[in-house]
């Protein structure tokens, strides 16, 4: 399907003699998941609506290597962060946007260790700037005026870098009705996918994290429940399907949210 | 003449054995890998003012922060009657402040009268959580035989103290009445005193039960303070320099592994030079943690700092959802195995090692693998412990070094290596969402 998005890759810029602003570090999930390529989507159109000047790696990014040291293996966790530093360094990079905020963790925390530094903001951030800044406006909530919304807080966003007010302010600017689970913000209930426990199934306990997760959010009998995470989406959405409430109930994350709002 | 030579002896026992006990703690926890905690200063001191001295993070339960501050602050002001106990005990003296003092005397004893009040309706309410609510995480499997106890010891010798504090003080203020002195008008026992001595007509006998009340006090305070090095009540102690040296990184940010990085160096650039980081007489280090000497001295202080509380456990979604990790099992088995491990040493030397070790000994492999990451455990800590970077540590000797990983992460790591990304996809396709 043809689309009118805008994404130069950084080799094309640097063909033209461009410097981008801002790069836009799409991650695995962004790149490869059906659900959260439509993320990677929203947060383009909102990037081309702002007339940021960005660019993405395409196929000269790699994993950042985050599953790898989670999972214990440094081997592979250092491969992959100098071979990205490698080329981020190459670019001169100066600064990067994620929408993964386990992607954000790593590249800002763990790279500059290695060779790597940058500014690194998360998503939620950036889009913060942008409205704040005029750049991007919201006539009257748009269509999710006076809905009841639930955030769920990323782990590697929230307690492990301390962004709770971020996304929270750009859901206010939604005129829609946040709607705070009773663990939120820094006791905030993971979503059962971090550590690498995306990629394995859970050990023997009697219940799934992400359903016990969903429950929560339920209880606030929101139709919302906004995510800004990848593997959050990913888990939340299908806590929802286990309750049989995936036409009540939709995840989002919050890029999409503002896209949506905006009528991008 | 007696009394005082008992008092010097049981000071004397007691702050010796303690001693001795806190320096084996001490070279135990040494004997943890080297980590740097000393830089930001400033930032420290205000952690441990604030988490440790201010107990700030207590309060996002608030009820049992309250109860637990009742205890704490009579806990601290009490020494100031300590102070005056060892003065007399040495002297044979009655209430040697007292004249010094004089109305303030008054004030701070019947401060410290109130807040021992105060404390034991604390202690009352934190026997009925643990014996009677029944409260879920006192009852974990980790807490089952001496935990439970050791939980409970504390709670009434913290009841004895009380008592002892209140006959000494009751009976003081009787025997002063009987002698036609007059009272000492401590808020407190000033009308408890009378309530429980007054059919005593003999000054003799109340003098003997203030003594009993002297004496069970500086006795229980010397038994408390001896207990400490073998219980979970460490904390009292160690909750300050556990905060100081607390991590002051973002709890996302891993450590990145120095050795490994110079090999990867190696990998990427074959021109750099082998010998260039080596320190040839330096042993190499296991990668991860397999016992408790391959975890930094602060994994090992946490460990005794634990006061075995369960916020952690409480909080994790692991635990939540009936999984095996417990976070707070995690701190406790490694202080067993640092305690087993030390006193191991301590017979046989030094350089020996035992057989065992907290990998697969205390901690199971499916414990290590139930972890998300998420730090919930280290966000709740009172005290600032971190039981994820002991979690990783296990996880990273297990990869690295015997190869021991569940089937679908062996999986999710070779893709990485291959493909660039943890799923079977080609970075060529990276970009095809673009299109799409």
């Amino acid at each position: 399907m043809e689309n009118n998005l805008k994404v130069p890759t950084m080799a094309e810029m640097m063909a033209t003699g461009e410097i981008p602003d801002i790069l836009f570090w799409v991650g695995c999930a962004g790149s490869f998941d059906d659900r959260a390529k439509k993320i990677t989507k929203a947060i383009v159109k909102i990037l081309n609506a702002c007339k940021v000047n960005f660019a993405v790696l395409g196929t000269e990014e790699n994993c950042t290597g985050d599953p790898a040291k989670r999972a214990g293996n440094e081997f592979v966790f250092q491969m992959q962060a100098m071979m990205n530093i490698q080329v981020l360094n190459a670019y001169e990079v100066k600064k990067i946007v994620t929408a993964c905020p386990h992607c954000f963790n790593t590249l800002k925390n763990e790279y500059p260790g290695l060779g790597g530094k940058y500014e690194v903001i998360h998503h939620s951030e950036l889009i913060q700037d942008l409205i704040n800044n005029g750049k991007l406006g919201i006539k009257g909530g748009g269509v999710y005026k006076g809905k009841k919304i639930t955030f769920h807080d990323p782990c590697y966003l929230g307690r492990a870098n301390d962004i709770y007010e971020a996304p929270r302010t750009i859901i206010d600017k939604l005129d829609a009705e946040l709607v705070e689970m009773n663990r939120c913000k820094t006791n905030g209930l993971c979503c059962g996918a971090g550590g690498a426990q995306m990629f394995k199934e859970a050990e023997k306990g009697n219940k799934e994290i992400n359903v016990e997760r969903t429950e929560d959010a339920l209880k606030t009998n929101s139709s919302i429940i906004a995510t800004a995470c990848p593997f959050c989406n990913t888990m939340m959405t299908d806590g929802v399907k286990n309750f049989n409430k995936e036409n009540d109930i939709h995840v989002l994350d919050i890029a999409e949210l503002i896209a949506n709002a905006a009528d991008l | 003449m007696i009394s005082i030579i008992c008092f010097v002896l049981l000071f004397i026992f007691g702050s010796f054995w303690f001693a001795k006990n806190i320096i084996q703690i001490r070279k135990n926890i040494l004997l943890g890998r080297e980590v740097d905690r000393k830089n930001e200063s400033n930032k420290r001191w205000k952690n441990m003012f604030l988490v440790a001295f201010g107990q700030q993070k207590m309060f996002s339960r608030p009820i049992p922060a309250l109860l637990h501050f009742f205890i704490y602050v009579a806990f601290i002001i009490t020494q100031i009657e300590l102070i005056e106990i060892i003065i007399d005990g040495l002297t044979n003296e009655h209430r040697s402040l007292q004249v010094f003092l004089g109305n303030f005397y008054t004030f701070m004893i019947s401060f410290i009268e109130v807040l021992s009040i105060l404390a034991f309706v604390a202690t009352l309410s934190f026997l009925a959580r643990r014996n009677i609510l029944k409260l879920t995480r006192f009852h974990k499997p980790e807490m089952k035989g001496f935990p439970t106890k050791d939980a409970n010891l504390i709670l009434f010798m913290e009841i004895i103290l009380i008592f002892c504090i209140f006959t000494m003080n009751g009976a003081d203020e009787v025997a002063q009445l009987i002698k036609g002195n007059p009272s000492h008008h401590f808020i407190i026992s000033q009308y408890i005193g009378p309530l429980f001595f007054s059919k005593i007509q003999s000054f003799e006998t109340l003098h003997v039960l203030e003594q009993i009340g002297w004496w069970g006090h500086i006795v229980m305070v010397f038994a408390f303070l001896n207990y400490l090095p073998y219980s979970k009540h460490l904390h009292i102690l160690l909750a300050f320099p556990n905060t100081y040296y607390a991590n002051l990184e973002p709890k996302g940010k891993f450590t990145n592994m120095e050795s490994v990085t110079a090999e990867v160096k190696l990998m990427i650039d074959p021109s750099a030079d082998p010998y260039s980081n080596s320190n040839t007489n330096q042993e190499p280090q296991r990668f991860g943690a397999k016992d408790v000497t391959d975890l930094t001295w602060k994994n090992l202080l946490d460990a005794y700092s634990c006061t075995e509380c369960g916020r952690c456990t409480s909080s994790c979604p692991a635990n939540i959802t009936g999984k095996k990790l417990s976070p707070r099992k995690i701190m406790m088995d490694t202080r067993d195995r640092l305690t087993e491990l030390g006193e191991y040493k301590r017979k046989n030397g030094s350089d020996k090692h035992d057989e065992k070790a907290l990998l697969n000994d205390y901690i199971t492999e499916e414990e290590i693998w139930a972890c998300t990451s998420c730090n919930a455990c280290v966000q709740e800590c009172p005290v600032n412990i971190d039981p994820l970077s002991i979690i990783i540590e296990l996880r990273r000797y297990l990869v690295m070094e015997e190869s021991s990983i569940p089937t679908e992460l062996a999986g999710m790591l070779t893709n990485i290596e291959n493909n660039g990304a943890p799923w079977q996809f080609s970075n060529n396709d990276r970009l095809n969402w673009k299109n799409e």
